[in-house]
């Protein structure tokens, strides 16, 4: 359990925050490198390799981290099916944050690609070259994408319906600094 | 609780904060994905514009459709060390795969009919670094940037009378290519074509220090010229089945020889030489030692884009690399998709 038993610890929201700007980056960067032909494309997609395969491994940490801090609970107000949906919609992101990496990284396996990121990391294949898989595999990191952005709109708005209509501590759990409430003890 | 449950007035103004913050959101995604921007040149509409009239070949390459692929070694000599870092420039053999191919979306085009002939190939330093090119026999590119091939890509299908005429009149840069396309004299075999990649990279030498050059793979062996009438006697695919007795018979070679820029030197613009006298450095031999046929062969499920490149080269100001990128991406991932539409073994290739 959080050290005060209302909010994240300092560790996972700094990752919470981390990551979110750099998966909403991530979409960005994925939907505007494969709609351009410009020179830019070829940073674009080094730029999207390099964080992707670091929000895979900070998704590790995370899971870690959050498997011995654990969670504040939700507020006993909440109904069993929004605790229910909040408690998949989490499992989801992480999935998700988890999912899309190896997705991306396998499909360049399948694909015959070197998988290089910056400062001349070589990461080896994780499949063998194979058609059919990279097909399935682009499929897979292209819808999933679309999917994880409609969960993170999803989840941002519930988010803000917290912090903003219920005004329940929820947000203040995750807060990125010591928020309003008063009854954050430091 | 920290504070009271807003009430119903700043409710609707929250919630009204927070559909805002959503759709701001997906508009601005819809915006970069370019869905608001039906004009932006994709490669998408690279790759549909490379199709012929009748339509894509399923399977194949969306250009450069018809190849043949081989196996070698790339022998440097260490004389491009001095330029570029790459472990590929220190002596040493180091593997290389490739496919000798004609730069035409069909596949069963017979080799008279292809003017422009192409060389893709990967060499793979004994570190592990990979670095791929795919070139061509012309001395230059017929137009000076990605938007003017879109253009002359579209030409055939445009319904303007002289459509062609208006295009070269707009685009002066074509005539080199133009005079070199119309020349007769042809060779009788991919092993007398030098390859040349036209587009300007960025070499970084140990110290850091960027040079910017073009590369040709020149030929040792002798050209035998051929004009396309007598090359449509020896048969359709003469070219593949030359090559294979060729390279059975003994290995055949190409010097590697980088062109260095001087100051000034068109870098972005491929449909331009560079003046004559440029110093060059010959940094190696490429082996061609076997030949497979394409399908099941090594080289057809490898995307030969120019922009995968080891530490030590790297993209100039030219802008044609990224887009070839992006292209040969899109053909790539709808020939990987389209596999099954490949024929399986050589004797149901469309010959
Ligand atoms: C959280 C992680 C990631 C997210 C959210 C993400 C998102 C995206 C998105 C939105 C696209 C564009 C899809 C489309 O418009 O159809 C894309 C394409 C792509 N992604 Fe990712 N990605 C992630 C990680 C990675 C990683 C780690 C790699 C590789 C190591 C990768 C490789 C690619 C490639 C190569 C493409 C373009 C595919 C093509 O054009 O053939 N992605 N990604
Ligand atoms: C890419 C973006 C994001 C991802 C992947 C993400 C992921 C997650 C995950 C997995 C949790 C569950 C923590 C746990 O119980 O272990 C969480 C909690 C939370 N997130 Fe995010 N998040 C993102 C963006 C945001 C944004 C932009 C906001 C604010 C507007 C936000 C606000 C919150 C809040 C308030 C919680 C705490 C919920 C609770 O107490 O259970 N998140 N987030
Ligand atoms: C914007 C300009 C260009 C476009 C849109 C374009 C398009 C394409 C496409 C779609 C392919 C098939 C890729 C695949 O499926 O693997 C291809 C192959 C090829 N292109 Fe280009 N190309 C361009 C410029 C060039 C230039 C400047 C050169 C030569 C210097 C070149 C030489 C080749 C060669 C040799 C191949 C065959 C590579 C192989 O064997 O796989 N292309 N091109």
């Amino acid at each position: 359990m959080t050290a005060d038993g209302k909010h994240f610890t300092g560790v996972q929201r700094f990752l919470h925050w981390s990551m979110a700007a750099c998966i909403i980056a991530m979409f960005f960067i994925g939907v505007g490198m494969v709609s351009t032909i410009m020179p830019k494309y070829v940073p674009l997609l080094a730029t999207h390799k390099t964080p992707g395969v670091a929000i895979f491994v900070l998704a590790l940490v995370r899971l870690a981290v959050r498997a011995r801090s654990g969670a504040p609970p939700l507020p006993a107000d909440l109904t069993a099916p929004k605790k229910l949906a909040a408690h998949l919609s989490h499992y989801g992101l992480y999935g998700l944050m988890v999912a899309m990496p190896l997705l991306g990284w396998a499909m360049l396996s399948a694909g015959a690609y070197p998988v290089v990121l910056y400062g001349d990391i070589r990461l080896p294949a994780i499949l063998p070259q194979n058609a059919a898989l990279h097909t399935l595999l682009w499929n897979a990191h292209s819808y999933l994408a679309f999917a994880f952005f409609a969960l993170v709109l999803t989840h941002v708005a519930a988010a803000l319906f917290h912090a903003l209509v219920r005004r329940d501590g929820v947000f203040a759990a995750m807060a990125p600094v010591g928020s309003r409430s008063g009854a954050a003890p430091r | 609780m920290p504070l009271p449950p807003s009430g119903p007035r700043s409710t609707l103004a929250s919630l009204a904060v927070i559909a805002a913050i959503c759709a701001g959101a997906i508009g601005a995604l819809a915006y970069t994905a370019g869905w608001l921007s039906p004009d932006r040149l994709t490669s998408t509409k690279l790759v549909d514009a490379l199709a012929p009239s009748n339509g894509p070949v399923p399977g194949y390459r969306r250009n450069h459709a018809k190849g043949i692929c081989f196996t070698g070694v790339f022998e440097a000599n260490g004389n491009g060390a001095a330029l570029s870092r790459a472990r590929a420039f220190q002596t040493g053999r180091h593997p290389a795969l490739g496919r000798f191919n004609l730069g035409t979306p069909d596949p069963g085009a017979p080799d008279a009919t292809v003017r422009v002939r192409g060389l893709g190939l990967q060499i793979t330093a004994e570190d592990g670094a990979v670095w791929r090119t795919a070139m061509i026999n012309a001395p230059v590119f017929p137009v000076s940037s990605p938007e003017a091939f879109y253009a002359l890509l579209r030409v055939p299908a445009s319904k303007a009378p002289n459509a062609m005429a208006a295009f070269v009149a707009a685009h002066p840069e074509f005539a080199p290519f133009g005079a070199w396309a119309k020349s007769p004299d042809w060779t009788a075999s991919y092993a007398q074509e030098p390859y040349n990649g036209l587009n300007a990279f960025l070499l970084i030498n140990a110290s850091g220090a960027e040079q910017a050059v073009r590369w040709s793979f020149r030929p040792q062996a002798q050209a035998e010229r051929i004009t396309p009438g007598d090359l449509a006697k020896r048969g359709e695919a003469y070219l593949e089945r030359e090559i294979i007795e060729r390279v059975a018979a003994a290995p055949q070679r190409w010097s590697l020889i980088l062109t260095v820029a001087e100051p000034g030197d068109p870098t972005a613009d491929p449909s331009r030489a560079w003046p004559e006298g440029r110093r060059s450095v010959e940094a190696g031999i490429l082996v061609v030692e076997r030949i497979e046929p394409e399908a099941d062969g090594p080289c057809r499920d490898v995307n030969f884009d120019p922009t995968i490149l080891p530490d030590g080269i790297r993209v100039s100001d030219d802008p044609f690399p990224a887009a070839r990128s992006a292209a040969y991406a899109r053909s790539y991932d709808l020939r990987t998709a389209e596999a099954k539409d490949y024929p399986r073994s050589a004797a149901e290739a469309p010959r």
